[in-house]
């Protein structure tokens, strides 16, 4: 029994290593990591975090990336709720294939967008908005967000529905008062994974902007090749972008095991 | 094949049970005879699965022995008690055919190929699922899928006990006499000791020929079907067995004779139990007869509910409320009427436990 | 059974509104590219498939290509089993459930460039924890700006590091949906341990494995900033993987055509390996 549950210490282990070193090294001066190897920072410093947090093409960053990510949360939480509904209610013509359709965008390279994206965004007058990175990740995200509703959906009984309407419900009032109440956890688990894919997404991000909505990670990449090597100042910005993530995590916890499941277990 | 006895035995799901209380199951001793057809039955929550899965080996008893025959096996796991157990849901291996799920405890044990088949077959056939053999158990309907779970449990020809534990829960009603019925002859055929816990009388009574009645973790009466309904060793019984259950009145005790309401009511025989204690009258519906004219206790009929092939009389008398079950003609609600109790089946409850005993008896 | 409705469509029509213009109208304009040469000032020449035949027949593709199956291949003999079996391991009730999940989740909610940047401070030969405990104190000689084996090695712990978890989550969830009653009924069985994970287990998680399976491979096989930012696809073109090829022949040379017929094919075999993948885990399914 004690054997088994160091499988998982471990692995917990190797997975804190990394933000360890990345958390340690953000505490450092540079003068420390230039210096030489230390295990723990010999003497800490919050310089770092100083800057970032005074320097507005630092702290713009930050508020770039959580604009798009909760603008582009609420676009694709909003259109796949809809959508969801008819493909775990209805049968139409081509329902299958659009469904498939939809899943396939998940596997394209978003490497093989980025250039036409830009061009897209360009025309239509979008470059470095927050709105065009938030409709750009609607790419891959509302299939996922639509997925994951339908796999929810599909596990609240349809006697639900019927009952609603011989009781006089109209729809719009039925899918608001008593068919959302009752997927709130589907619903999170989307919203969650739609933040998770915004969030963590770099190249389409990168492309799509310049200065006025450039999100936190392009900001790193930018300093971390001019200013050589910021180490600690590089380690300072990486250990912010962890903590929203980690919020975020905490809050859907009694749902992550069903929820990376789809709603599908 | 084994007589099983359960010596001593206590179980708390809590690390440092204090009272009563903290015991799913308090103090239980009880002998299951070889080959018996048995049923275990009580409400939810009363501990009747506790008991089963800690004769199975699922679970270690916090105190007390399990013997077959006279080995000790209180500490030996599931694999080797050589039980077998039917779930409430059927439990079949997906992946396999139904061929392979019901030889999967032979081959576990090493058994030969050739022995698996002749057992396989020899099931199947009692079954009546032979022609599905080659199937895969996932495609089967709920009922078939049970009968499955049970076939796994009577392949090996040494099992000391089978235990089903509400196998009936998700067939179909329509269904559910012809599986029971099924069991029953598989009992007979096979004549192992078989334990059927369920909470549904019906099941319990026309599976057994001797029923464990079962309450917050105590046995309250053991007996044949007919016991339990006569004879209800505890007004839990006779509440829990009968549609309506009997009828228990508050009653006084003096110098032997028992008054409902200040009227004298005639027992069954002498009164017994304890001198002081609540005291209780308990007489079936079915020995309730109604009438107009003759004599017994004064009442109003509340209200009559015809089902079917009888209907239910429910009468107030001295604020309590008295069932009746009459066959042909009934009184109408808001008559009133006259209610008597057949002598040889009113019973006296002390403190819910049968004080009284039939006339005759001199114990 | 559900209801023929034609009107589900208005349900879908935001969807496809959306997804239509951030999907088809770059898909035409890669088709477009794909088929056509252009020097500049918007003047394009009809190519014809040219591009798509100089694609498939470079040895550079075939490298890149080559080096992005093994990539993937790796990931996946790895990340799967090993999720697994973490996810075997782990407790299914109490305290700790919370505690493993959230922290086994945190990898995955970190950008991606911070990943890479991530293990780049971890791994510097003489100043990261990685690196210095191998060079200094194992004595392995480890660089993997130097040395081809210790990037791609990088690259893919990097990976089981980052995307373990997702099979670890969704094999939790498929276990922790087993009823009790299957490991009872598998006990009096006479079961082996091996055959509780053969008969119960697997064939429980089957779904799951299958979601976990096709999003590991779609999600390796596109892989692109964090082997990007930690090794920037060297030293040499040795951790060059397709994505990276395909944004070094777009935006670093600009030769837009062969990138175009080069992403073509390459969501070409995307589709094709995931259909693949799906149709042979799908397929014990409808035998009956």
């Amino acid at each position: 029994m004690r054997l088994k549950s160091l499988v998982p210490a471990l692995y917990i282990l190797f997975l804190m290593l990394p933000i360890y070193w990345l958390v340690a090294m953000s505490f450092k001066t540079t003068n420390e990591i230039l210096a030489g190897f230390s295990l723990f920072p010999q003497t800490w410093t919050l310089a770092n975090y100083t800057e970032i947090l005074t320097d507005p093409t630092w702290y713009w960053g930050y508020i770039n990336s959580i604009i798009y990510v909760t603008l582009n949360t609420v676009i694709s939480v909003l259109v796949a709720l809809p959508a969801a509904y008819a493909f775990s209610r209805y049968t139409f013509v081509g329902d299958k294939h659009l469904f498939f359709w939809l899943l396939t965008n998940r596997m394209a390279p978003a490497a093989v967008f980025a250039l036409p994206f830009f061009q897209l965004y360009s025309a239509v007058g979008l470059f470095d908005t927050h709105i065009a990175v938030a409709l750009a990740h609607c790419l891959f995200n509302v299939p996922l967000a639509v997925w994951i509703l339908e796999g929810f959906m599909s596990g609240v009984p349809k006697e639900l529905d019927e009952t609603a309407y011989v009781d006089g419900y109209s729809f719009p009032r039925f899918f608001v008062t008593i068919f959302l109440p009752s997927i709130t956890a589907g619903v999170g688990v989307a919203a969650f994974f739609c933040f998770m894919f915004s969030w963590v997404e770099l190249l389409l991000a990168k492309t799509l902007t310049a200065v006025a909505a450039k999100p936190i990670a392009a900001v790193m990449t930018r300093t971390a090749s001019s200013a050589g090597y910021e180490l600690g100042l590089l380690a300072a910005a990486g250990t912010l972008t962890i903590i929203p993530g980690a919020i975020v995590i905490y809050f859907v916890r009694n749902y992550i095991a069903k929820g990376f499941a789809l709603g599908r277990v | 094949m084994a007589q099983i006895t359960l010596s001593n035995l206590r179980h708390s799901y809590r690390p440092d049970p204090a009272d009563d209380d903290d015991y799913a199951l308090k103090k239980i001793d009880l002998t299951w005879d070889d080959g018996g057809a048995y049923a275990l039955l009580g409400p939810s929550g009363c501990g009747k699965s506790t008991l089963l899965n800690i004769i199975s080996g699922l679970l270690v008893p916090s105190e007390g022995k399990i013997l077959f025959d006279d080995r000790d096996v209180t500490a030996l796991p599931p694999a080797k008690r050589n039980i077998a157990q039917v779930f409430q849901f059927p439990v079949i291996y997906d992946t396999m055919t139904v061929y392979d799920n019901l030889a999967f405890p032979l081959r576990n044990r090493g058994r030969d190929e050739d022995i698996v088949k002749r057992r396989v077959t020899a099931i199947a056939e009692m079954l009546e699922v032979t022609g599905m053999l080659s199937t895969r158990a996932s495609n089967l309907s709920p009922d078939n899928k049970q009968k499955i779970s049970m076939g796994r449990g009577l392949v090996r020809e040494d099992v000391n006990v089978v235990m089903f534990d509400e196998p009936l829960t998700v067939i179909d009603p329509h269904l559910k006499w012809k599986l029971r019925s099924k069991l029953k002859e598989l009992h007979q055929r096979v004549r192992a000791t078989m334990i059927y816990v369920t909470h549904d009388q019906t099941e319990a009574l026309t599976f057994a020929d001797q029923v464990v009645v079962m309450q917050d973790g105590e046995i309250v009466q053991i007996g044949t079907p007919v016991d339990l309904f006569e004879r209800p060793a505890h007004t839990f019984v006779g509440h829990f067995i009968g549609s309506p259950g009997m009828n228990v009145l508050p009653c006084e005790v003096k110098g032997g004779a028992a008054f409902f309401g200040g009227e004298q009511v005639a027992l069954e025989g002498p009164a017994g139990g304890a001198a002081d204690g609540k005291a209780e009258v308990g007489i079936r519906p079915e020995f309730v007869s109604v009438s107009t004219t003759g004599g017994g206790i004064a009442a109003h009929v509340r209200k009559v509910a015809d089902i079917g092939r009888h209907k239910v009389v429910e009468a107030i008398a001295h604020d309590s409320r008295i069932h009746a079950i009459l066959e042909g003609d009934a009184p109408n609600a808001g008559d009133a009427v006259m209610l008597d109790f057949k002598r040889s089946q009113t019973r006296l409850y002390k403190d819910g436990w049968l004080a009284s005993r039939p006339e005759g008896d001199v114990r | 059974m559900k209801k023929l409705n034609q009107r589900a469509w208005l349900f879908v029509t935001p969807v496809l509104l959306l997804v239509a213009f951030n999907a088809l109208i770059p898909m035409m304009t890669v088709v477009n590219y794909s088929v056509q040469e252009t020097f500049g000032d918007n003047l394009f020449f009809w190519q014809g498939i040219d591009w798509f035949e100089q694609v498939l027949t470079s040895e550079r593709f075939h490298k890149a290509l080559g080096r992005q199956f093994l990539f993937t291949f790796l990931i996946l003999i790895i990340e799967v089993p090993l999720g697994v079996a973490i996810a075997l391991a782990m407790p299914r009730q109490g305290f700790w459930v919370p505690f493993c999940l959230v922290t086994m989740a945190l990898p995955m909610l970190i950008p991606w460039n911070v990943v890479g940047a991530m293990w780049n401070i971890f791994t510097l030969p003489d100043i990261g924890l990685l690196g210095y405990f191998m060079n200094h104190t194992l004595g392995i000689p480890y660089d993997m700006t130097q040395n081809p084996f210790a990037a791609w090695v990088t690259i893919v712990i990097m990976d089981v590091w980052h995307w373990t978890s997702l099979v670890v989550l969704l094999a939790y969830a498929g276990l922790v949906s087993i009823p009790n009653a299957y490991y009872q009924a598998a006990e009096i069985d006479g079961a082996s341990g091996w055959a509780v994970f053969r008969f119960i287990q697997l064939p429980k998680m089957k779904t799951v494995l299958t979601i976990a399976i096709l999003l590991r491979f779609m999600d390796s096989f596109n892989i692109y900033t964090e082997p990007f930012v930690l090794t920037g696809g060297g030293p040499g073109n040795s951790t060059t993987l397709l994505s990276i090829d395909l944004v070094k022949i777009a935006l670093g040379q600009f030769d837009l055509g062969p990138a175009a017929a080069m992403s073509l094919i390459y969501f070409a075999i995307t589709l094709l390996v995931s259909w693949l993948f799906y149709t042979l885990m799908t397929m014990n399914d409808n035998k009956s």
